[in-house]
């Protein structure tokens, strides 16, 4: 079965003009020296995208994650290389899809799915999903330019998940919006992983890649420099966020010339190489309060144990955790830093224990996320996650994430307890 | 939304049905004729777009549709005062003549100064969603011809009105003429909505060659007044260099059918006296002219097209 997107070996090179000359008078006078520099936003990225996957493109700002997933919705050309797609693909790139603000919103609905490929009769069947998914109902007819960026992204993202594509490609948009048009957007996302649609997600937030993303690209600098599980992606990226500042600083002093791929190579690899490391062996956790009950109720204390091995005794090791909940949002996280502790020496094996006296969350499945950092250089050495590691279920006091406990008092007096 | 008419693919579905899927190849490559079968592809589009750019024109506007056909009645006004009144010339029916060249420039000029501009005025589209960008020049034209269309309901009642006999000879030469027009405008407006997006000069440009434009073609004045002094001095070709002419002669000759009048005892030339086969053989190499310029026009666009995203 051919892939649903084919990358094959492109990049993508920018002119960036110090002044930017458009007047011809300018464009005679400054002929044959226009001050610019060369820039490659992608280099050498091959890759596949399989049926019914979807996968995550992840980087900091202009890693060239945007510029990649405008090349493939063939928005812009890639200067060398070749991008095969197959089937009706929709886009949504950053704010909106393509509407025009003189026209109303019913007129650009209909305009949009043309520009998609989408015959009148189609977009006909589909014309109430799609008002209804936007949730614009009596705006439907108003001019679009008096929609605000809420509405707009709406009605963009109504469009593209109506008109029947095969590949969906998302920008960061899911970042707009309300809570509750963000949900309606994620629930439709999986509905279309459940039809085995291709998606390709585009976002610098860690939470929502782990969400929806069964791979990951990370991006650096316009060339893939990992790729693998979501989670796995996402802490090449946080060793890559992390030596931001230095990889900048070291870019500088290599070269001062504009040559500066061939630097931030020469970095990667210095970074790729392994070094001494503290490596999350096993993840456990234990119910403590609970007489051998599978499970927690709010409130109850639990302990997360997590044995390591290191390359070599090392001192000066921060570890951190994070829970997360079923849909991948984090409930909670911190380190040994942030909770003020001195940073640790460890052996070249051992065991830690964090000890949480009471988990005061409601009903859910959680996850955990260990991971031993440097506090010195604050590189990652590594980030482990344990996927549905502990179950609450609650004791019907409560609905909702949290466990509190208030008390009710009337006119003073505090209320009793049923007899 | 999930009880739709046309479900869903499921798994399966998509999988059998990937073999015949349309593959898009994005690459840096310039396929003409690639090109020509995309843009046939996406005729549907083209049709809403030429819809939507009357519409927006008229948006807001109380005469809508009145407005275009008040831009050649004011023409009419002005010029049958100036020539007819102040200058007196003494041609009959001076506004049949005019409107009949009138109606080919207006045409002609609507389309290169909307196309000039259209990729910058709908920036929001083309940075978001991939179609084949030349449309929207070509709905520019699309959205001229209408315009035309109208303006020649015009024409046909002042024909009418006057009780003018056409050139019954000639009139096949109409639809020609009018191919050839639509053909030389459509490879000019790709070209220029493209050279636009990064020389924003074009437009400014474009405006003053279109006045000097207007003036070299026979529009106001007849044809022979100057053809007569050009064939002297061996200088005719250098008229006809501009594809234009070609076919606003055709018009007049076909529509306004008067080769010359008498004044005070004199016989004065207005429009050449060459046979249909002429006007067809000049024609055809507009035609043969303008598809080289469409082609190359394709191509021009193609290179420039990659970036357009960047630049707007």
């Amino acid at each position: 079965m051919p892939a649903a997107i084919e990358i094959d070996d492109i990049s993508k090179h920018f002119r960036l003009y110090h002044e930017k000359y458009t007047s011809l008078k300018e464009r005679v006078i400054h002929l044959n020296k226009l001050p610019y520099d060369e820039f490659w936003a992608l280099k050498n990225v091959s890759f596949d995208v399989n049926w019914g996957e979807t996968v995550g493109l992840v980087g900091h700002n202009g890693s060239g994650k945007s510029t990649l997933l405008k090349c493939i919705a063939a928005i812009l050309k890639p200067t060398s290389g070749e991008i095969r797609v197959r089937g009706r693909v929709a886009a949504m790139l950053e704010l909106g899809a393509g509407f025009h603000p003189e026209l109303s919103g019913r007129e650009n609905i209909y305009l949009n799915a043309a520009l998609l490929g989408v015959s009148k009769k189609d977009v006909d069947l589909r014309f109430d999903d799609i008002v209804d998914f936007s949730e614009l109902g009596p705006f439907i007819d108003n001019q679009v330019r008096y929609y605000s960026s809420g509405m707009y992204t709406r009605l963009g993202f109504a469009v593209a998940v109506n008109v029947d594509p095969d590949i969906l490609l998302v920008d960061e948009v899911l970042a707009v919006g309300d809570e509750n048009f963000q949900r309606k957007c994620f629930d439709k996302v999986e509905e279309f992983q459940e039809e085995g649609r291709t998606i390709v997600f585009v976002s610098h937030s860690p939470d929502i890649v782990r969400r929806v993303c069964d791979r990951a690209y990370v991006l650096d600098h316009g060339k893939i420099v990992g790729e693998g599980t979501a989670p796995e992606a996402i802490s090449i990226l946080r060793e890559f966020q992390a030596r931001g500042s230095g990889l900048a600083s070291m870019i500088a002093s290599i070269s001062e010339d504009s040559s500066s791929l061939l630097a931030a190579g020469a970095v990667q690899e210095q970074i790729s190489l392994p070094g001494d490391r503290v490596m999350v062996d096993q993840i456990s956790v234990a119910f403590p309060g609970t007489s051998g009950a599978g499970h927690l109720t709010p409130g109850d204390p639990l302990t997360v144990t997590v044995s390591y091995n290191a390359t070599k005794p090392i001192s000066g090791v921060l570890v951190g955790i994070q829970l997360f909940d079923q849909k991948g949002d984090l409930v909670f996280g911190t380190d040994s830093d942030l909770l003020g502790l001195e940073p640790l020496d460890v052996g070249s094996e051992g065991e830690l224990e964090f000890s949480f006296p009471s988990v005061a969350v409601s009903d859910g499945l959680f996850s955990v996320a260990v991971g031993f950092t440097s506090a010195i250089d604050q590189r990652i050495y590594d980030w482990q996650n344990q996927e549905l590691a502990f179950k609450v279920i609650s004791n019907g006091k409560s609905s909702g994430y949290l466990k509190l406990e208030p008390r009710l008092i009337l006119n003073g007096e505090a209320v009793p307890f049923k007899s | 939304m999930l009880d739709q008419a046309n479900s869903l693919p499921d798994k399966n579905m998509v999988a059998s049905r990937i073999e015949d899927l349309p593959i898009r190849v994005v690459s840096p490559k310039v396929g003409v004729l690639a090109r020509i079968k995309n843009i046939w592809t996406f005729r549907e589009l083209l049709v809403s777009m030429v819809r939507k750019e009357l519409r927006i024109k008229y948006k807001n506007s109380v005469l809508g549709f009145l407005w275009s056909l008040l831009n050649p009645a004011l023409y009419l006004v002005i010029y049958y005062i100036v020539f007819q009144k102040i200058l007196k010339n003494n041609m009959p029916l001076f506004a049949i003549f005019l409107l009949c060249g009138l109606l080919v420039w207006n045409f002609f000029s609507n389309a290169l100064s909307s196309a000039t501009t259209t990729i910058i005025n709908n920036a929001g589209i083309v940075k978001k969603v991939a179609f084949p960008r030349e449309i929207l020049a070509l709905a520019s034209v699309g959205a001229a011809l209408i315009f035309f269309l109208l303006q020649a309901c015009v024409l046909v009642l002042a024909l009418a009105i006057f009780q003018v006999m056409p050139a019954f000879g000639y009139l096949w030469l109409i639809p020609f003429a009018l191919f050839a027009l639509v053909l030389f405008a459509s490879s000019l407006a790709i070209a220029l909505s493209a050279i636009n997006v990064y020389l924003r000069d074009t437009q400014h440009l474009m405006e003053l060659v279109l006045l000097a434009w207007f003036w070299a073609t026979p529009i106001v004045y007849p044809f022979q007044e100057l053809g007569v002094r050009l064939t002297q001095k061996g200088l005719l070709f250098l008229y006809f260099f501009n594809p234009v002419t070609v076919i606003v002669l055709t018009f007049q000759r076909a529509l306004y059918a008067k080769l010359s009048y008498l004044n005070s005892g004199k016989a004065i030339p207005l429009l050449p006296g060459y046979s249909p086969g002429w006007f067809a053989l000049q024609l055809l190499i507009v035609v043969l002219v303008s598809a080289v310029l469409f082609l190359g026009a394709l191509m021009l666009f193609a290179r420039l097209e990659g970036n357009f995203a960047e630049e707007l």
